[in-house]
Formats: structure tokens, sequence, C-alpha cells
């Protein structure tokens, strides 16, 4: 027995574990831990093992421990050894044994995206603060059900982490824990990455610049630099890793990935702007050439000799963006690819690419630089084409060709320029049009359906319990409200009588005085002759005349922008005590009268009702617009209100908004009418819309929109404060005065 | 009588103006019968330049009032004003223009109120008459007496529009920006730079005139382009200068400016 033998026999003896299987590597295992750790690491790594052995949870976690830890601790330090040793101890100790095996496994991927040992103890904080709330108790205090997502999630880690950063991932798992933690299928779905909210919440948390964000941004490029007016259509990198999809556009648009990250300094926005410039060079330059008579290596080649070309005529009109391409190209190391093993189509034409881009290309292979010099001749002082860039391809092909090219084994390493699109559109395919006989074109029907809306929209909901949006939650339709009859309208006036009368010498007093003097100014348009005498007879009389002598007229105008929300769900129908009518023909009075008086004002003024039924439709009524008068249609829209289904507030309130934000007015202001609180049938939490409500009023008050209450409910008071502040909002306790009060209180608001 | 002196209205500097169609035969021929003119086009693409230029062309005086919202008539006509013996009279630069026959030019005219603007209907039809009511005086224009009003019809809302009774009194002139050579050469020979740079400043300036509507109100103008000129020609960086001049004034938008921005480093390199 050698002394090295006689040593690992030593360290044998502190690691209690007596699976046969370790016999076999554990020299191997020790080896690598003496190259990897300090003596005391030594000594944690064993005593760890020896821990994670007698949970008794077979061979599998030990072997992962002993395989995987010493590199793990090298990277993120050793105290990492009794940590992940101490969970694996607790899991086993809890319902969730199943899952130290995939914990293991996720570990050496995690610990290689986060680095550090401060890195590695939030990511346990949050898997195992996960792990807590997701296991459940059918009884009593003990946990005895496992937990339904843990496992799921733990196959996903490797994944998030390359897409998401650390606090993205634990603001993604809180929103799927708080969510569903009491569904456990529901939950499965999510931590699979299969529902469609936790696909949304992952888009939101993940990093790099979202085009999402930037959309505008990039419409603006397209339209300032290269005059084209393009649809994008976003794709996704995040789902499908066998075949990374590339950016293309077609005739429904152009296809862009959803992120980008920052690559070799260039930012993601501008990685966006270069992959946008080439497909756009492409729409200006590239004409589309007949493929059926090309091979696909051809094919490949005319694609790289248009793609070269499309760059140079971008730069010769953005002579900045050569820096740009410079940076996202790659560079192939000339010899770098072996033509006796493999394939390098791919390598020699991405060289010449290069070459074409980079003066200080530095290759010296003679038929890059013979070609390189063609090139440039077809260049020179034209804007070349692509059937000239064909034909050199064509020849390139020829020229290049050997043996290999047909072999499997493609050289791709440096070759694929991320900016390019995959030049679909360059190509016209006769073969697949051949067969004149089978028309395979649908029929055309006539009657095409028309859609009784606009399409919906999705609003954020504020979730108090998180202090986060949920993206995209709540989904709204909006629609004309279906007419009725006018004259219904015109014998509620006629019924108000002697209120309308009444309204209108108030609203004589509101109406905006166009001129009003302002006296007493050293500066004005003209002069007050009254004062002026005054000044002249206190000057010639000795005494300090009064310089104010003139007057100036002043515009006191009115310009406001006011919308009406009614809240139209099925509480109204409800007859008040007291009352013979019910709240919604009351509602319906009132804002008759409200209606015809602002017209009366002149003041902009629109009307929309709104119900819910659940968070995936919320009606939402075009009642009156602000360019439309009061006349019959608005009359017959009123006349046909009719109540329904919930009031989830939030969703209208800023659909309402985004209206009141277009209108150029002084002052705008929401007017919510409504007789409850915001609920709706798919919400247990009370508090839930309350909040929501509140939120979106604070995020009108941050665009300049004021927003005020009226509310029908006697009970509002314990809940209304809360959504609207302290002066939003008036309750109205007799409902049969509402007709009457609400023009006075519009126009208590406004004057 | 008028006391005014003349002569500090006349034009004693020949102002550099690029004659882009034929907009000089028609204005001269619009000034010989004397009609009244307007001219629009959006802001910065040369329309005062073009009157300066016109009324140093014919010889006569040209006095211009910048219009404002808080204009009143008598800002226009005239006003009486407080002196030791008592009132005095003092004409208003429409008043003056009238009797020294000079031409007015009321610049971005929809600016002041409908009702200000009406005051000069008299002056405008074959009456050529300028009525004083306070004064009690009625003025006979004075033959070389001209009207000329302008304005930008881009970014007015409804509010400002001219009435159909001011607008049907007058000839109209359109002015736009003008082409890239010709736009080239003006900032050429107005900021001194060499043609090089000067084209690719008008470049950005079409990158930026095709986001008008899409954010803009307003593209950027030729006044804008001259100023980064000068800006580049004290040896300030081009692209310093173009955001200076270029983008800083003309929009808050922050995915304009990125856009702009980016257009700038492309295009300067």
């Amino acid at each position: 027995m050698t002394t090295k033998e006689l040593e690992y026999a030593d360290y044998r003896d502190k690691l209690k574990c007596s699976f046969e299987q370790i016999e076999d590597c554990f020299d191997d295992y020790m080896k690598d831990a003496l190259r990897n750790l300090t003596n005391k690491g030594v000594e944690d790594y064993l005593s760890g093992a020896s821990l994670v052995c007698m949970i008794g949870r077979g061979w599998e976690p030990v072997s992962i421990y002993l395989e995987e830890m010493p590199q793990m601790a090298k990277r993120v330090g050793e105290p990492i050894l009794e940590i992940v040793s101490r969970h694996v101890w607790d899991m086993s100790r809890s319902p969730n044994g199943k899952a130290i095996p995939p914990f293991m496994q996720c570990l050496p991927e995690a610990s290689r995206r986060l680095g550090t040992l401060e890195q590695m103890q939030h990511f346990f904080d949050i898997l195992f603060d996960m792990l807590d709330k997701t296991t459940t108790s059918v009884h009593g205090h003990h946990k005895t059900h496992s937990s339904q997502g843990f496992l799921i999630l733990l196959e996903q880690i490797p994944f998030l982490l390359s897409q998401l950063s650390l606090e993205g991932l634990k603001n993604w798992i809180e929103y799927g824990v708080h969510n569903y933690h009491n569904h456990p299928e529901r939950q499965k779905d999510y931590f699979a990455l299969q529902s469609a909210d936790s696909k949304a919440m992952l888009q939101r948390e993940r990093h790099g610049t979202l085009y999402m964000d930037n959309e505008r941004k990039l419409d603006m490029y397209m339209r300032s630099m290269w005059q084209q007016e393009e649809y994008f259509v976003p794709y996704s990198l995040g789902f499908d890793e066998m075949r990374k999809p590339q950016p293309y556009y077609d005739s429904l648009g152009m296809r862009v990935p959803d992120v980008y990250d920052d690559l070799n300094g260039v930012r993601g926005i501008n990685r966006y702007r270069i992959t946008l410039a080439h497909m756009a060079g492409h729409k200006r330059w590239t004409d589309r050439q007949i493929a059926d008579n090309l091979s696909p290596f051809q094919r490949v080649a005319v694609e790289a000799f248009e793609d070269s070309r499309i760059e140079q005529l971008i730069i010769r009109e953005y002579p900045g963006l050569k820096k740009y391409f410079l940076a996202l190209h790659p560079k192939p190391i000339e010899g770098d690819c072996d033509s006796v093993k493999e394939s390098c189509v791919r390598h020699r034409l991405a060289m010449l690419s290069r070459a074409i881009l980079d003066e200080n290309h530095g290759y010296q292979n003679p038929d890059i630089l013979e070609y390189l010099e063609k090139f440039w001749n077809a260049l020179k002082d034209s804007e070349s084409s692509t059937r000239e860039m064909l034909d050199l391809a064509i020849s390139f092909t020829a020229k290049t060709r050997r043996q290999t090219d047909l072999s499997p084994r493609v050289r791709f390493e440096n070759t694929e320029v991320n900016y390019r699109d995959d030049n679909r559109h360059m190509w016209i395919f006769i073969e697949e049009n051949d067969e004149a006989e089978d028309d395979t074109s649908e029929p055309q029907s006539k009657e095409t359906i028309e859609p009784d809306g606009l399409p919906p929209r999705h609003y954020h909901e504020w979730d108090y319990n998180t202090s986060s949006y949920k993206p995209d939650w709540v989904t709204l339709y909006e629609s004309l409200h279906a007419p009725g009859n006018a004259s219904e309208i015109d014998k509620i006036l006629e019924k108000h009588a002697a209120l309308a009368n009444y309204l209108k010498r108030i609203l004589d007093l509101l109406k905006p005085q166009y001129y009003v003097r302002q006296r007493y100014q050293e500066e004005g348009s003209e002069l007050d002759l009254d004062v002026a005498i005054r000044s002249l007879i206190d000057l010639k009389s000795g005494s300090q005349p009064d310089p104010r002598i003139n007057m100036n007229h002043r515009h006191d105008g009115r310009d406001f922008a006011v919308l009406l929300l009614m809240d139209l769900s099925a509480s109204l129908h409800d007859i008040p005590d007291g009352c013979t009518q019910s709240i919604l023909e009351l509602s319906r009075e009132a804002v008759t009268l409200l209606g015809w008086s602002i017209e009366q004002l002149g003041d902009k003024f629109a009307i929309a009702g709104f119900h819910s039924d659940t968070r995936h439709n919320v009606r939402y009524h075009h009642i009156k617009g602000f360019t439309e008068h009061w006349d019959d249609g608005v009359k017959a829209r009123l006349a046909a209100i009719e109540a329904g289904f919930s009031t989830r507030m939030g969703a209208a309130v800023r659909h309402a908004s985004h209206y009141l934000e277009n209108q150029k007015a002084d002052k705008k202001l929401l007017l919510i009418l409504t007789d409850g609180e915001p609920a709706d049938i798919d919400v247990a939490d009370e508090k839930l819309l309350i909040e929501d409500t509140h939120k979106a009023v604070d995020e009108l008050s941050s665009k300049g929109i004021y927003t005020h209450c009226i509310s029908l409910d006697k009970k509002a008071d314990d809940y209304i404060q809360d959504i609207f502040g302290a002066s939003g909002y008036s309750v109205i306790d007799n409902v049969e005065k509402l007709p009457e009060k609400l023009p006075l209180l519009f126009t208590a608001l406004t004057s | 009588m008028s006391d005014q002196d003349i002569e500090q209205y006349k034009i004693t500097k020949e102002p550099f103006y690029k004659i882009q169609h034929n907009e000089v035969t028609l204005y001269e021929a619009a000034y010989d019968a004397r009609l009244p003119v307007m001219i629009k086009g959006p802001t910065g693409c040369g329309k005062s330049r073009f009157i300066e230029h016109m009324a140093y062309k014919l010889g006569k005086p040209l006095i211009t009032v910048a219009c404002n919202e808080d204009m009143t008539a008598s800002d226009l006509v005239g006003r009486y004003l407080l002196d030791a013996n008592g009132t005095r009279w003092l004409d208003g630069p429409l008043t003056t223009a009238a009797r020294i026959g000079a031409i007015c030019y009321l610049d971005e005219i929809v600016e002041a109120r409908q009702d200000t603007t009406v005051v000069i209907h008299p002056l405008t039809d074959h009456r050529r008459t300028l009525p004083l009511d306070k004064k009690g005086e009625l003025i006979e224009a004075h033959p070389d007496f001209q009207l000329v009003i302008s304005y930008n019809p881009g970014y007015q809302s409804m509010m400002k529009d001219l009435k159909q009774s001011t607008k049907q009194r007058f000839t109209g002139l359109n002015f736009d920006y003008p082409d890239s050579k010709v736009e080239t050469a003006i900032v050429t020979k107005e900021a001194g730079i060499n043609e090089e740079a000067a084209a690719k400043l008008v470049k950005i300036a079409h990158t930026a005139r095709h986001l008008k509507g899409h954010g803009l109100d307003e593209g950027i103008s030729t006044r804008l382009l001259v100023y980064a000129a000068t800006l580049m020609n004290k040896g300030i960086d081009a692209k310093e200068a173009c955001h200076m001049a270029l983008v800083n004034p003309i929009t808050d938008d922050k995915d304009i400016r990125s856009t702009l921005v980016h257009s700038i480093d492309t295009i300067f390199g």
C-alpha cells in the first residue's frame, strides 16, 4: 500500500456511507476534491456527503454531491458544501423528499450562472421560500402534502436562470406562488411554463432590451430613416431552443426577436435598429430571384453576397452604421476550418463577408481576395444589382467547391451573422405553384363578418398583495351601445322642465364671459379714460398721480373636457327604499339633464358605460363621444342603456383615461357614477379591486386628469375614500334627488 | 401727417435668399397690383426672409409685427397715451405702414385672436382705407402700401385658424422646406460651412421631417440647420452641435430623441 492509497483510505473512513458504488469512483472524487479544496474544505466535503448519505434516498443524491461539489465549492466558496448538505437534510425531513435529486441536479448550472456565494444564498432563499409556501397540509399544523410545483420548478431552473436575473426569478416565482398556491393543477402549469400568464410574467421579468418597451422607437426609426411603415411581429427566443428563429420579413410584416441583450458593446436598441436597417435595405435594393435553378449551396452564397451588397449600400447612406456592423459581424479565423474533415461552405462565405466589411481582415486566401476585388468592382460606381451578385456568387461557389462541402458536419462557429434575416423574401419558387389545375385558393366568402366593436384591449391590474401589476390581466371590449328610442330622452327633459329651467339660469352664470375688463393696469391695451383724467388732475394739482391708467381685456373662457363613466352593473336594477324608479332610470334621467346642460355650456363632454363579467370580459359602451353633439343618436343610445353583470372599475377607468388624455383641454375630469364598490365574480378578495381602482385613479392624476366619483351607495364611506381620496367623491344619499344633484354637482366642480 | 422716420424701416443690406421656384415673379406681380399676400409654410422655412428679400428688392420699407394672443386691435392701429399736456395719439404699426407706404408684414397672424385681425379688413379690399374710430380719422392708404401675412397651417388647432372672411382677402403663396440641393446650398452659404457637412445636416433634417405627425409637431427647420452649422463653425463637434441645435429644441419625447440621436450618429459616422 502506497502512502497515497493510505491517505485515501483515511478519507474513506471519514465518509460514513456504505453504498457499494462508492468504492469504484472514490479515488477520482478524492483527487478532484484535493485539487480544488482546502483541508478544511475536504473535511466539510466528506461530512456533507455523509449527511446526504444518511437521508436514505438512495445513491443518486450522494453521487451528485460527491461529483459536483468540489467544482462548485471552488467556484463560489467552500461554505456552499455545508449549506447544500444542510438543505438536503432539511428536505428529507419534509414531505418533499422526492425533490432532492432534481434539486441536486440544478445546482451546478445555478452556481455557474450565479457565480458567488451570496447569490447562491439568495437563490436558496427564493427556492425554499417557495417550497415552504406551496407545501400544504390538510389537517393541523404539520405540512403533509408535498409541493406540486417545486419539482417542476427545479426542472425549469437552468432555463429560467438563462432568461432572468435573480430578482426576476424571485418575482416570477412569487407571482406563481401567490396566485396559485391553493390550486395544484394550475400551479403545475405555471411552473412548467405552460400557462399564458406564466409566459407573460417571464417576458416581463426578462433582461435585455425588450421589443415591447421600444416599439415606438423602432417605428420612428423605420419612418424617419427608411421611410417605411412596417408592421412588426416579435417572436420569442425563449421557447424554441432547438431551432433558433431568425428575423425575417414577408408580406405580413417584419419578425424581430422580442428581446436583444447587449452584445459586443452594441446596445440592445441599436441591435434592433441594425436588424431593421438590414431588412429595410433588402426592401429597398433587393430584387427577387428565381430559386429553382440554383442548388442550396449556390443559394446560400447568393444570399451572402447580396447581404454584403445591402450592407455596403446602407453604409453609403449612413456611414455611422459601419461600426455596429463590424462589432456584430463574426470574425472567422482563417484556417480554422479543416476542409478535409468538415464542410467549410459557411466558413468561407463568412470570411468573405467579413473581408468586405473590414478592411483590416488580414486574410490571405487567394479566392477570398479575388472575389473581394470582384465585389468591389461591381459596386464601384453603382448600386450593382441582385442579379450581378447572383452571378458572382455562382462563380464563387464553382471556384471554391471542395469535396467535403457535402459533408453533414458543417462548421457553424463564427459564421452566424445575427442581425441578418433569413432572406426568404429573395426567392421565387416556381415549382410549388406549377400545378395550375388545382386551384387551392379558398373561394372568397362574400359576407365578411362585421365585428360589432373594436378589437379587445388589455389592461394591467394592480395587485396590492405583491405591489405589482399583473400584466395584461383584464380584457376590455369597447363597442357602440345599441340604440333605443331617442324620444324617451326628450320626454325626460319635458318631465324635468322646471328643473331644466332652473339649471339654465345657473348655467348662464357659468358661461364664459369672453371679455373681462381688467382696470388699473400700468401696461394695457387701452387707456382707461376715467382713471387717466383723475391722474391728470392729480398731476396738474401737484400730487402724485396714479400710474395705473390703462386697462386690459382678458379672456375668461372655460376649457374643460369631461368624461362621464356610468357603472352599468346589475345592481342598478334595484329600486331604492322610498323610490318608485330604479337606480338605472334615475341615473338615466340624471345623465340626460347633465348632458343637456353641458351641451348648453359647450364644454367637451363624453359619456360611456361599463360593466364586467370576469376579467376576460369587461364591456365598455360608447354612448357619446367628445365630438358628437347632443343629438338623436346619442339620445337613442342613452335611452337603451341596460344594467347587468359586475363592476370591474379599474380597467374601465384606464380605458376612459386614454380618451381623456388625447383631449386638448386645460382641465380634464373623469366623472364616475356608480352605485357600489368595485367587484367582480372572479375576485374573492374584496380589497383587490378597490386597491386596483385606487391605483388607476392615481395613474390618472399623474396624467393630469382629475377624477370625481358620485356614489349612490349609502355605505360608500367605508371604502370610497380609499379609492378617490378625501375630496374626490360625493355620496348622494337620496337617490331620488340624483337628476337634480348631478348637474349642480358638475357646475360646482367646474366653476 | 406722420413724423415717422421712413428710413429706419428700409432694408439696407441685401438679405440672402435662394429662389426656389417662381415665387419672386408671383410676388412682384401681386405687389404691382398691391394685392394682399398670404404666405403659408412650416416654421423656419424662409417666409420672413423672403419678405425681407422682396422689400429690399422693391426698395420699400418693411414693418414687421409679430402677432401674439394678447395682441389687441389697438396694438395694431394705435392708441392714446398720456403726456404732460393731456393725451397724445400714437400710431400703431399698421397705421404707420399705411401712412408711409410700407409693406406691413403680420408674422404668424393666427396667433392673434380672430376679432383682432378683423381691423385689417378695410385695408385689404378695394377701399384701402383704415378708419381710426377712436381718433375720428380715416386714413387713405399710401399707394405703396401692401399687406402681407404669414402663418403656419401645420400645428395650429381648430381654434387658431383664420376666418374665411379674412382668408378670402388674400392671394396665397405656399412655402415648404426647399429640396435637398437648394437647402444644402442655403446652409452652406448662410453659415459658411463646407457642402459635405451641410448635406449631412440636411439629411438629418429629412429623417426628422418624416416623423412629423408621429410625435413631432414640426420637423427640423432650415433655420435650425443653419444654427447647427454655425455651431460647427465655432469649432463644436458635429454631433454635439446637432444635439444642441437640432434635437433639444424640437422635442422632449425621449423616444424621438433617441431616434434622432441615432440618426445623427449614423449620418455623421
